[in-house]
């Protein structure tokens, strides 16, 4: 067959430079075919290679002595959680198909983070998303989001794990560009841990899964451009469509295949499907790999080499078995009932071969295509609207006259009210395992032997439970406002908010989603965050082990707010120090740890704030300032108060600082259906710094802490925090019917019964 | 006692049933592959919750024809006992073993939250242990969750006195607020005539252990217990 000749035109439409045109002429020594061409394009997007981005990835910290498998090595990174068990977990997005088709979209980038987790040869158990979309009014808006939450809870919950942490925000920079961050993460024993190599010389090729079709053709080169009005029409096709119970199918069969032995390699089909796991895995072993696609399962007619080669068709594995270990994935995949297929071998000629009907399609040399992609040193240029950021002042701003409102108004919006309208369309229970469900600070899971690959029974070696604690945090306007200091800040939130559960960090995994990188102030917003994320990695021993770039998310409308989001997991070393946010009994002693308010600033805590935002309509001002080494030792402080039993809740201050968090401690707790337990708090904030009513309610200084304890424990607890370096201040009581809180002459009081409504029913409401 | 817990393409919960049953009530319990034709020397089935055959066509309709459902049939003819979790109360209603259908929650979204359940009558094999007056806190989690039937048999269940438990209140009463999918009079689960085959939406086998939240489920696997217990003893006797 004849494939079309390549014209400028085309290599543009593959969104190929003329120079990474001449640079693919180099590799080859000829000129591509159209296969090729196709090939070089998905491999070379920024989904795929990270060309704009590597320099700066490379500066994150990637390593702890619990680091068994790092970033950049596989398709999840992998942690040691101890008794020779360990977790592989990873973040991803999917914006730009959700953006076109939510439900599949979403659904879809579920499907391939579950399959990146299995094929590390760990148990997929849990899952989490972080979720950002334009001002609920919007009709549009509604739509993509209730379409994004039915995607995800279809898939998650067919293919059956607890969706069970998240965060939702809602702002008008993310109308026509939604954000769906989707995390998961896997439990293995350290001897289950699988590579995508493709080891061995003569070793047989299989493909697993569902057959091929023309679904997601190049999804990874759609992702990599802005979305525009056409690029959405031209690229419906783009979107994938996922199958979960396949999937799931899929998922056992491997992790009972990879328990025989006979697996050299495995690697799943995701961005670029059979394209990017035949090079890569090539490349990882410094082997080369010829396939045959007439072999390939086809469910359309007449499909090219191109086609089969970039489709990004969902639930596919290759596998590289053992050679004479075949029958082995005969027998498994026909248990399942499962389509596989034989399509190729190990060679040792470093290059990747593809044929159709014995015809050379593609030949390409596997390590330049996986690792000599582009790489490029954009500029960074600090962007011109910072100047009035910065001169943002108080002076400016009159004290709130209506603090009582305020406090309603900001547990009203979609970003700081509750999320059950998302979760409850989420199984977080499913699996037997989730301790601390959706509604808390973090969830907190507990693993037991069935959360190993291999089904109990086996005569595993028996461990303790482990409980991690998970949470995904992100503040676009801080890093809107302030890119090094928002990028501290994030990381810095992720691990307070484990600190609260009473677990310590291990590991992140980080999506950062920017607009278009050619653009210099969107570049200088990309690399000074990541200079705020890498060092307050480095402060909480917290390194990244993998993660995704999302760039481009620019349409018509404009860029997003830079958007890095942090996937942050910890162990909790017994149950007993399982926390939550909620006070729990009358008479218990309210204390803030942290500073009530930052002595070196000038907006008292309102610079990018929530209460500005919403209240005055502003996004502007500097934010908080981070002060990590400050904050590590909040969160030590507040681990050994857990640890000596002496917290009965702790809930950190974030949006809405300490009011919301306040009020939240009063009225998130839900023990059933139509049930929740509501128990009031008497605060007296003191006036030191400042008697703006604003600043103490609801500015949001960092590092702060709300916990309770018991009355006989309070002594104890603001000495040992006092010893520790932390401020610690008694606040008040839990009890009565309301809030109340003192705050210079006057008293607020807010029934809680109509706080809880505004909460719990804001977005519930506005969905109907 | 041994507990067959069937497994079907994409069933989710059939570990959970087994943990439950094996480590924290300390009997013995064993998957049993879809394909098998024999329950082996199974006291009791459990036909657990999930997502069989992906929920293709109608939930549980393709479950009902796997070979090891002719041996549940069996079974139950035999006056087994027999337990069906969400999507297995789905599968029993499918392969006629228990009355009504259920069908897509009212909201049409997937629900999953604790629901407090009552238990409306403790003369069965699934409810005996259950105090009579203490609402039981179990998790649901479906989207296809709604309990219907036409009114005769709505009437037959009611004078068989086969409802077992209903959805309500914390203050124990079967409201429109109480139900979470618009089941037909608030209907969580319900036993067949002969009261050895039971189905009920909610999940006990997330509600048997203190460290999730609540181990009121765990009454439901106790009552069969007792069940068994005392039927073997009347055996050897």
């Amino acid at each position: 067959m004849t494939e079309p000749p390549i014209t400028y035109e085309l290599i543009l439409k593959h969104n190929l430079t003329a120079e990474e045109y001449h640079r693919i002429k180099q590799i080859l020594g000829r000129e591509p075919t159209y296969t090729e061409l196709g090939i070089f394009s998905v491999m070379w997007s920024e989904h795929c290679s990270y060309k704009n981005t590597k320099p700066l990835l490379k500066t994150f910290p990637t390593r702890s002595e619990r680091i068994l498998v790092g970033a950049g090595e596989e398709n999840a990174g992998i942690i040691d959680i101890g008794d020779g068990l360990a977790i592989a977990f990873k973040i991803e997005s999917h914006n730009h198909p959700s953006a076109v088709e939510p439900f599949q979209g979403a659904a879809t980038g579920v499907g391939g983070i579950i399959r990146d987790v299995f094929t590390m040869g760990a148990r997929p158990v849990c899952a989490m998303d972080s979720l950002r979309f334009g001002e609920l009014e919007e009709p549009e808006v509604r739509r993509l989001f209730s379409g994004v939450v039915a995607g995800i809870a279809h898939y998650g919950n067919c293919f059956g794990i607890p969706t069970l942490a998240g965060e939702v925000c809602f702002d008008k920079s993310y109308e026509g560009n939604p954000l769906v961050n989707v995390f998961c993460l896997g439990v293995l024993r350290h001897d289950q841990i699988a590579r995508g190599r493709a080891c061995g010389i003569g070793n047989p090729v299989f493909y697993v899964g569902p057959a091929t079709g023309r679904d997601g053709l190049a999804g990874a080169a759609f992702a990599s451009q802005d979305l525009t009005e056409e690029s959405a029409d031209q690229q419906r096709g783009a979107v994938q469509v996922g199958d979960p119970f396949m999937e799931k199918l899929v998922c056992e069969a491997c992790l009972e295949l990879l328990a025989t032995g006979a697996v050299a390699g495995i690697q799943d089909m995701g961005a670029a499907g059979l394209t990017c796991s035949t090079c890569e895995t090539a490349a990882r072993a410094g082997t080369g790999i010829e396939i045959e696609l007439s072999q390939v399962p086809q469910r359309a007619p007449h499909m090219t080499p191109y086609e089969i080669m970039l489709s990004e068709s969902q639930e596919r594995m290759l596998i590289i078995v053992l050679k004479g270990r075949e029958a082995e994935v005969k027998r498994i995949f026909d248990k399942w009932d499962l389509p596989w297929s034989e399509i190729g071998c190990v060679t040792d000629t470093g290059r990747m071969v593809v044929k159709h009907h014995g015809q050379v399609v593609a030949d390409i040399p596997a390590n330049q295509i996986a690792n000599e992609s582009p790489v490029y040193q954009r500029q960074a240029e600090e962007p011109t609207y910072l100047t009035a950021v910065r001169q943002f002042s108080l002076a400016s701003l009159p004290d709130t006259q209506f603090p009582t409102g305020h406090l309603k108004a900001l547990l009203s919006r979609p970003s700081i009210a509750s999320k059950n309208w998302v979760y409850r369309q989420y199984d977080h229970m499913v699996r037997d395992g989730t301790v601390v469900c959706p509604g808390s600070d973090a969830a907190v899971l507990r693993i037991k032997a069935d959360a190993l690959p291999a089904p109990p029974g086996n005569h595993a070696p028996e461990f303790p439970e482990k409980f991690l604690a998970l949470t995904v945090d992100g503040n676009a306007t801080y890093v809107y406002l302030d890119p090094y200091e928002g990028g501290k800040t994030v990381v810095a939130e992720a691990a307070r908010n484990l600190a609260c559960a009473g677990a310590v960090p291990l590991g992140i995994s980080d999506n950062l989603n920017f607009g278009n990188p050619h653009n210099p102030q969107i570049f200088w917003q990309l690399k000074e965050s990541v200079r705020g994320l890498a060092e307050a990695c480095r402060v909480f021993h917290a390194p990244v082990t993998g993660g995704n770039v999302s760039l481009y998310n620019q349409s018509p409308y404009g860029a997003i707010d830079p958007t890095p989001t942090v996937a942050m997991v910890g162990l909790i070393d017994r149950p007993e120090h399982i926390t939550t946010q909620w006070f729990k009994d009358e008479g218990d002693v309210i204390i803030l740890l942290g500073d009530l308010l930052d002595a070196n600033d000038p907006l008292l805590g309102l610079g990018g704030s929530a209460y500005l935002q919403h209240v005055h309509n502003l996004k502007t001002g500097v934010p908080p300032r981070c002060d990590l080494p400050k904050e590590k030792a909040t969160h030590d402080a507040l681990l050994a108060l857990i640890r000596a039993g002496l917290v009965k809740s702790a809930h950190d201050c974030s949006e809405g600082g300490l009011a919301v968090a306040l009020a939240e401690s009063c009225i998130s707790r839900q023990i059933a259906r139509g049930t929740p337990r509501l128990v009031g708090a008497q605060v007296e904030l003191p006036t030191v710094r400042t008697a703006r009513r604003d600043a103490l309610l609801f500015g949001e200084t960092q590092g702060r802490i709300v916990i309770s304890v018991a009355p006989a424990n309070t002594a104890k607890v603001l000495e040992q925090a006092q010893a520790a370096g932390v401020t610690a201040t008694r606040l008040g009581t839990v009890g009565g019917e309301d809030l109340e809180i003192r705050v210079g002459e006057g008293k607020l009081a807010w029934g809680l019964s109509e706080l809880r409504d505004a909460w719990w029913n804001s977005i519930v409401r506005k969905m109907r | 006692m041994n507990f067959a817990v069937l497994q079907f393409p994409a069933s989710n919960c059939d570990q959970d049933a087994v943990h439950v049953l094996r480590n924290v009530l300390g009997h013995s319990a064993r998957l049993l592959w879809h394909k098998e034709t024999s329950l082996g020397d199974a006291d009791a089935v459990i036909v657990p919750g999930g997502f069989s055959y992906g929920d293709y066509l109608r939930t549980g309709a393709i479950a009902r024809f796997s070979p090891v459902m002719q041996a549940v049939c069996a079974f139950a003819e035999q006056g087994g006992l027999v337990l069906g979790i969400c999507n297995g109360f789905q599968i029993l209603c499918e392969a006629g073993l228990l009355p009504g259908a259920l069908v897509r929650n009212r909201s049409l979204q997937f629900r999953c939250e604790h629901v407090h359940l009552k238990t409306v009558t403790t003369a069965s094999p699934f409810t005996s242990q259950a105090p009579p007056r203490q609402l039981l806190r179990i998790p649901i989690a479906h989207g296809e969750g709604c309990y219907f039937a036409d009114p005769e048999t709505i009437a037959a269940l009611k004078a068989g006195n086969q409802i077992l438990w209903q959805y309500v209140t914390a203050q124990g009463e079967p409201t429109p607020a109480a139900n979470p999918n618009g089941s037909l009079e608030n209907i969580a689960g319900v036993c067949n005539a002969r009261r050895n085959v039971a189905g009920l939406m909610p999940h006990p086998e997330r509600a048997s252990e203190e460290t999730l939240g609540s181990a009121d489920g765990r009454l439901i696997f106790q009552s069969m217990l007792h069940a068994l217990q005392h039927r073997a003893g009347a055996m050897v006797a």
